[in-house]
């Protein structure tokens, strides 16, 4: 009985650290939120010396290069869970399977390393000269470039969320029971046509799940997408020009936040992105613990 | 009805897509792990190891204080993190099927996902605000709590594989229910345990974020905890920002035994999982 009441307090620490998270922050950011209000979330002024502050740049660079980087992630991906659980002959999936989870062990400031001297450079000079004369005059094209941006920072994100996308995938498609596939063989469709009208369709709450999951991974993520990005307070439509996300202004300007307004904005918007990330998180376990109920899906995965 | 041909076409043709797909997956961990070699190995040699930074144009510096940080504050990660995620692990597997334990389990997973940047700041108002200066410590506190989390699910899927007619022995030889728990459940699953802890501890080592405002960094060998300490990626960090060559020489070397410790750990871990599993 003392045995299980230990387990039960230690256990009951998870929680409390949640909570403790959630409390601390929103008290930290209390005067930010008394002194702007809402107009905090939809002002792009961002002045340290009158004291000003609008996160409105910062909020849509975050939702801006995260779906740039759901856009080339989840395709990917979810090609690569078929792979490992339809089409690779089983030699292969051990270690395809291992190699694509190796990404999500990379650490952020590792990509972000290779980012600024390899990933960017290759854009800059290889990739937009060639495609500059068909995409120039798209408007999310627009403009000069000249290297860090929120293209940059969605490409090294969709290379970090693509692991987990790809893993959690591959268990909700692994957890598709066998007779649907024989069903759908059986009525004679070929192996993609099974995949395609029953086996997705199948997972499909669990695949949204996942999705979901690669989704808060890229929210959150801050070294990479610093050091990439390029650290601009301001709204840009256009791939090419520098953003700046919650978490990359976090990195950058709490140290040096001199005013206690500034670091309380800073605490309101991390607040944000806490509030945001727990929202997304706890909406892609529902959908996941549906399909494959209660396991630890992409916790152990990964 | 489109065609048989047809129909194989497109079959054909989208199962060499996700042939593609999966290639093009593992094409960025290629080029990383490429250029880290071409780029970092040149830079490695002894004084890496042993040497602490130098300024800028002597010769001979190294990372020995950035390497011996990491250790140190990964270290005090483990002390505060995994005693408290092995316990919620065991307490998940043996007790957790009512709605308190759904609940703990829930909440691990959100807070898996959540930034480690925002852990970082929350361990700044908890521990370097009220003590007034960055500290090692602090550091090792922020790591300690992404370390809980993974540690809990991890511990709590290895206890599971442990069969339960072990359990059942251990109850029926008259064992009470804290004795069948550790000495013949968590015993049997103690490989598993020490390998879910190495992921979890590959996964903190190359952590920045949440040590930004914590251990901050440091330009010299320190090994004091209530001071701020150099960590590995603080070191590459601040090193590939910086505007000489040689930081970024010694940046590229420096990831690369980053890497190396921790794709080492993740690999080994891999590993013993599986054997695991083939027993099972």
């Amino acid at each position: 009985m003392v045995f299980r009441v230990v387990l039960t307090v230690l256990a009951l620490l998870l929680p409390l650290l949640l909570l403790m998270i959630g409390i601390k922050l929103v008290s930290e950011a209390v005067p930010a939120a008394h002194r702007f209000g809402l107009s905090f979330l939809t002002r792009s002024v961002w002045d340290p010396v009158r004291g000003e502050f609008g996160a409105l740049p910062l909020i849509f660079g975050t939702l801006y290069s995260s779906l740039v980087a759901l856009v080339i992630a989840v395709p990917l991906a979810l090609a690569c869970a078929v792979f490992l659980t339809e089409f690779a002959p089983k030699w292969l999936r051990t270690p395809v399977g291992t190699l694509i989870e190796l990404l999500a062990a990379v650490p952020s400031v590792i990509y972000g390393l290779w980012g600024i001297f390899i990933l960017i450079p290759i854009l800059r000079d290889r990739f937009w000269p060639v495609v500059r004369p068909v995409l120039s005059h798209v408007p999310i094209f627009s403009g000069v470039f000249y290297g860090p941006s929120v293209l940059a920072a969605g490409v090294i994100l969709s290379v970090m969320i693509l692991p987990y996308i790809a893993a959690v995938s591959r268990e909700v498609l692994i957890a598709v029971p066998q007779d649907q596939r024989e069903a759908g063989l059986a009525l004679g469709a070929t192996r993609w046509e099974t995949v395609w009208h029953v086996v997705l369709p199948y997972g499909r709450a669990g695949i949204m799940g996942a999705v979901i999951l690669g989704l808060g991974r890229a929210l959150g993520e801050t070294m990479a997408v610093t050091m990439v990005i390029g650290n601009r307070h301001e709204v840009s439509a256009s791939l090419l020009q520098p953003g700046y996300t919650i978490a990359a202004a976090i990195a950058n300007e709490f140290s040096e936040a001199v005013s206690d307004v500034h670091l309380s904005s800073l605490f309101l918007a991390g607040a944000l992105l806490f509030l945001i990330t727990v929202i997304v998180n706890a909406l892609a376990r529902v959908l996941v613990w549906r399909v494959a109920r209660g396991s630890a899906v992409g916790s152990t995965a990964i | 009805m489109r065609g048989r041909l047809a129909r194989r076409l497109v079959g054909s043709t989208m199962t060499g897509l996700t042939y593609g797909a999966a290639a093009l997956a593992i094409l960025p961990l290629a080029v990383i792990f490429i250029m880290l070699l071409v780029k970092g190995a040149g830079s490695l040699d002894l004084n890496f190891f042993i040497k602490s930074a130098v300024p800028v144009g002597e010769p001979g510096g190294g990372f020995a204080f950035a390497i011996v940080g990491t250790l140190i504050i990964v270290g005090l990660a483990c002390v505060i993190g995994v005693p408290i995620g092995v316990a919620t692990g065991i307490f998940l597997a043996e007790f957790g099927g009512g709605r308190f334990g759904f609940a703990v389990r829930f909440v691990a997973d959100v807070l898996n996902g959540v930034p480690s940047i925002v852990i970082g700041i929350f361990a700044w108002t908890w521990l370097v605000k009220p003590m007034g200066h960055f500290s090692a410590l602090a550091g090792g506190f922020a790591l300690g709590m992404i370390l809980v989390p993974i540690v809990a699910r991890t511990t709590e899927e290895m206890v599971r594989l442990v069969p339960n007619s072990l359990r059942e022995a251990a109850l029926a030889l008259g064992y009470p229910r804290w004795r069948t728990s550790l000495q013949v459940v968590v015993r049997t699953a103690t490989a598993g345990i020490v390998t879910g802890c190495l992921v979890a501890v590959a996964r903190v080592a190359g952590e920045t974020a949440p040590l930004l405002f914590t251990a901050l960094g440091n330009q010299f060998f320190s090994t004091r905890l209530n001071g701020p300490m150099a960590a590995l990626p603080l070191q590459i960090y601040a090193y590939a920002l910086g505007p000489y060559d040689e930081w970024h020489r010694q940046a590229w070397a420096g990831a690369l035994v980053l890497i190396v410790l921790v794709l080492a750990l993740s690999l080994i871990a891999r590993a013993v999982v599986r054997a695991k599993h083939q027993h099972a």
